[in-house]
């Protein structure tokens, strides 16, 4: 077996943070790469910090490495200080394992949970010393993986994977490891196997299908190009995450990353129904685990790793089922000693109470974040997150009452059919929740408003929706910063307008995207989430080069009749559930989470003859939604409209 | 309660950073269920005091760290030092070993006071043993070794000869030399990476040891916490107690 360390080692010295590139994290393993093993590569095509601590990528190099018949290893891309180095020394991308070359393992398999990463994956593989576009690939090269949100609608990067995966991963890893290992026991050829892994539920050859389109550029119809392959590929969904309980032994890093605690997943799925959200559409449905196992996996997992910090992480980990008592029972563990603080990493106002305020004080505090996600009742509505000012406010206060000093609020602008006084309705929500915390720390009191631009998705009802251009995100920025100019204790943050383009491009772009990408990467466009590298011009210069439209790929309406890129995959939801939801999206008409209301057949559960698994039959204490309310009723906080009109886009 | 712990920091691991090391430390002492006294205040932290930091990217056979243990309601804690090398290495990444430990006086003068100078093994590259020992040989006879550095953005230069307590070519390597060094650490530490690039010619560095840390107590040099099979921990003990 081949390694690349003793080359490395001398290497390591000149490069910032080494300590990202040797491995031995607890709970790392060292695998048996037996004849009788089929090896995987899980990469994630972003820095160790950011892609370590990633749980699917984890949870799948457990499961296979259980596995009598697989071997996996990790591996992250090297940051542009070590390229360069293996660049000039011809040093392959490695494992962190056991340091093998990557273009040894039978599959690298990438985590993608974001479009920007895309020219990284190709610098991936280039530095794996294996062919970028699939078609040059030969039996000597391994199969290229990829799976995660984003593949959703992997049209953009069709030239350049083997395989994508939809949905959940637990149980097709392991169908797709049999089909390879018994494909190289009968030493059949690369072209046969991927026939024999595209008939695999939820896997999809790109290879196997033809985009066709008309004169106009429209995409008219993705179909199979054998008899043998399915005409839709539906994702996969586990039953029970009960089943599931991985990770077992969570990877414990020797550096600092992002994230660096205790993860322990709640439950999968989410049917608030948030319009704009991809994650909450096609991981449906509501999956939750069952409460003892979260304590069991808490408890375990802080006597093993000697974290201080657990993360109890879902969608919405308020709405967990009896989630006080789970959130008590680890602040109150004796063994604890008081010392162990509980995050939660995705909270709805309408259902963070008093009492999870008070239980969470109860250890070392950490953050808070909260996501209204609109300023306006009338764009909450349009949004279908059904949160009422009071229940913001309460939170708020619950929140500032039982001693944080500082939370952070996220929003989004460049939502259907926003106007300015929804975009200053952000402002006058921050204005009020810092009110509130005077009261309790008088000067003391701080909120963070974070907003992003909004990105339309693949399978969401807003999925027909053109988005917003870099001028008029960067106009709405302007509207917010002008409003909170002079307000002491609120901070405003924003992303990059030009980055949110780029993701939308390819977000519901098709495959006449890949060249784009290839031309990106090849003038050097790596690293395209970090602010320092992402370089807007570049994509530009390939999208005209191509005789692409940027105004066609992401700020065009769809209309009902269009094809969409995705239309031969499934996520389980029907398309015309989508389109009414986008309807009553601009007539402003709610939904109410079908977790406790009769069933409104989307399709995820119908479809697929699961179910959620929800252990309260209610909703949370504290909420609106679900709760037999008129959803109707909003409370809407008149929005005062700043005198000056909107002149600050210039600036 | 106050105790002295030695420990090893050998092979891959090496390119953790001092900060890293850090975290490592609190994660063990956590998993090894070791009483650690916390800080007060809105985010309590173990009080945990390390040594002068090992750069990253260097071995060493006598890293130190001092641990603030609370002491129980009635006075007395059973803890047996001799223990606490098998209790807490397995709570460690591979390669950071226990050596010793020792129970020291809760007002002992820091680590980072205490140490007065370090003993490196040093691989250097790209020189033979003959022009090694010539460079070495010039910069013991110097009165003065100045150099410039940044620091903070503004040039400082510096004289590096009175750090320099000892130096000699010990070794050749297949593409160059071993030294060893003896180099001090007040008022500031010099880096082994500093002293050879300091030489004439400089020297590349390749592999880093820092072998012992020393400190001067009534004209006696010595370990914070000794090796060897006399020097048992309750020995390391009296001697601190003796300061």
């Amino acid at each position: 077996m081949s390694t690349v360390w003793p080359e490395l080692e001398s290497l390591l010295g000149q490069v910032q943070k080494p300590a990202r590139y040797i491995g031995c994290e607890d709970g790392a393993r060292q695998p048996d790469h037996g004849p009788g093993r089929v090896s995987w590569l899980l990469v994630y095509p972003d820095t160790y910090e950011i892609g370590l601590p990633n749980q699917g990528l984890q949870i799948l190099y457990e499961i296979l490495n259980e596995r009598p018949d697989a071997a996996a290893e990790r591996s992250y891309a090297p940051w542009t200080d070590l390229e360069a180095l293996l660049r000039e020394h011809a040093i392959p991308l490695f494992s962190l394992e056991t340091h093998r070359p990557a273009g040894e393992f039978d599959l690298i398999a990438f985590n993608l949970s974001a479009e920007l990463v895309y020219t990284n994956l190709l610098n991936c593989l280039d530095l794996a010393q294996v062919p970028v576009r699939a078609a040059d690939r030969t039996d000597e090269h391994p199969l290229v993986v990829v799976g995660g949100h984003c593949t959703y609608n992997p049209e953009p990067i069709a030239d350049f994977v083997d395989l994508v995966v939809l949905g959940d991963g637990e149980e097709v890893v392991g169908e797709i490891n049999e089909v390879v290992g018994a494909a190289r026991a009968d030493g059949v050829g690369r072209d046969a196997l991927l026939r024999r892994l595209g008939t695999v539920s939820g896997v999809y050859v790109p290879s196997l299908y033809e985009a066709s389109y008309s004169d106009g550029g429209r995409l008219l119809a993705t179909t199979p190009r054998f008899d043998d392959v399915p005409e839709t590929i539906e994702k996969r969904t586990i039953a029970d995450l009960g089943e599931w309980p991985y990770p077992k032994t969570q990877l414990v890093p020797l550096t600092e990353v992002v994230h660096d605690r205790l993860n322990v997943e709640v439950f999968r799925g989410c049917t608030r129904g948030c319009r704009f959200c991809q994650a909450g559409m096609i991981t449906r449905p509501v999956r939750e685990r069952p409460a003892d196992q979260v304590r069991t996996m808490v408890q375990d997992g802080l006597r093993r790793t000697g974290y201080d910090e657990v993360a109890l992480t879902s969608l919405s980990t308020a709405d967990f089922s009896g989630i006080e008592k789970v959130v008590g029972d680890t602040v109150q563990d004796p063994m604890n000693c008081g010392q162990v603080s509980v995050s939660l990493p995705s909270l709805r106002v309408d259902a963070f109470t008093v009492g999870i305020a008070a239980e969470l004080q109860n250890a070392r505090r950490t953050g808070l974040t909260f996501a209204p996600e609109a300023g306006t009742w009338r764009m909450r509505q349009i949004i279908n997150k059904l949160i009422r000012e009071e229940d913001l406010y309460e939170a708020v206060a619950s929140a500032y009452s039982q001693g944080w000093r500082r939370m952070k609020l996220y929003f989004l602008i460049g939502l259907p059919s926003e106007t300015d006084e929804d975009t200053l309705g952000i402002a006058e929500l921050a204005k009020r929740c810092i009110e509130i915390g005077r009261e309790y720390h008088q000067k003391g009191a701080s909120i963070t408003i974070s907003v992003g631009g909004f990105v339309p998705k693949a399978f969401t009802p807003f999925q027909w929706f053109g988005q917003n251009t870099v001028e008029e995100l960067s106009r709405k920025v302007n509207l917010l910063r002008d409003a909170l100019r002079h307000e002491r204790g609120v901070q405003l943050k924003w992303h990059d307008s030009r980055a949110t383009l780029v993701e939308g491009i390819m977000s519901r772009g098709d495959r006449r995207l890949g060249p784009v990408i290839e031309d990106v990467w090849r003038a050097g466009g790596t690293f395209q989430e970090w602010s320092e590298h992402f370089d807007l011009q570049r994509w530009v210069d390939a999208m005209e080069a191509h005789g692409l439209a940027i105004d066609d790929f992401a700020h065009r309406h769809r209309t009902e009749d269009e094809t969409l890129p995705w239309d031969h995959l499934s996520a389980g939801l029907h398309k015309d559930f989508l389109w009414q939801d986008w309807r009553d999206a601009l007539n402003e008409v709610g939904l109410e989470d079908c977790r406790w209301t009769p069933c409104y057949d989307c399709g995820a559960c119908t479809g697929y003859g699961i179910e959620h698994i929800v252990a309260s039959a209610t909703p949370p204490a504290g909420g609106s939604q679900g709760t037999g309310q008129d959803l109707a009723r909003g409370n809407e906080v008149p929005v005062a409209l700043m005198a000056r009109p909107a002149t600050a886009g210039t600036r | 309660m106050k105790v002295r712990v030695r420990f090893a920091k050998r092979g891959k691991v090496r390119f953790t950073s001092h900060r890293d090391l850090a975290r490592m430390w609190e994660r063990a002492l956590r998993r090894a269920e070791l009483a650690v006294d916390y800080t007060q205040g809105f985010s309590p932290r173990p009080k945990l005091h390390f040594g002068l930091a090992l750069p990253t990217g260097a071995e060493s056979e006598g890293e130190y760290l001092d641990i603030d243990l609370t002491e129980p309601a009635d006075g007395a804690l059973d803890l047996d030092p001799a223990s606490l090398p098998d209790r807490l290495t397995p709570c460690l990444p591979d390669g950071i070993t226990v050596q010793a430990a020792a129970i020291v006086d809760t007002g002992i003068m820091s680590l980072q006071q205490a140490v007065t100078s370090c003993t490196w093994r040093l691989d250097a590259s790209g020189t033979t043993a003959h022009h090694a020992a010539e460079a070495v040989e010039r910069a013991l006879a110097a009165d003065e070794l100045i150099v410039t550095r940044e620091r903070k953005g503004k040039a400082v230069t510096d004289d590096l000869r009175p750090y320099i307590l000892a130096l000699a070519v010990t070794d050749s390597t297949p593409d160059g030399v071993e030294l060893e060094t003896e180099l001090g650490t007040q008022p500031r530490s010099l880096r082994p990476a500093e002293l050879l690039l300091a030489l004439d010619p400089p020297l590349v560095e390749r592999r880093v040891c820092r072998t012992h840390q020393w400190m001067t107590l009534d004209g006696v040099r010595s370990e914070p916490v000794s090796l060897g099979p006399a020097a048992s921990s309750s020995a390391a003990h009296a001697e601190a107690r003796a300061s």
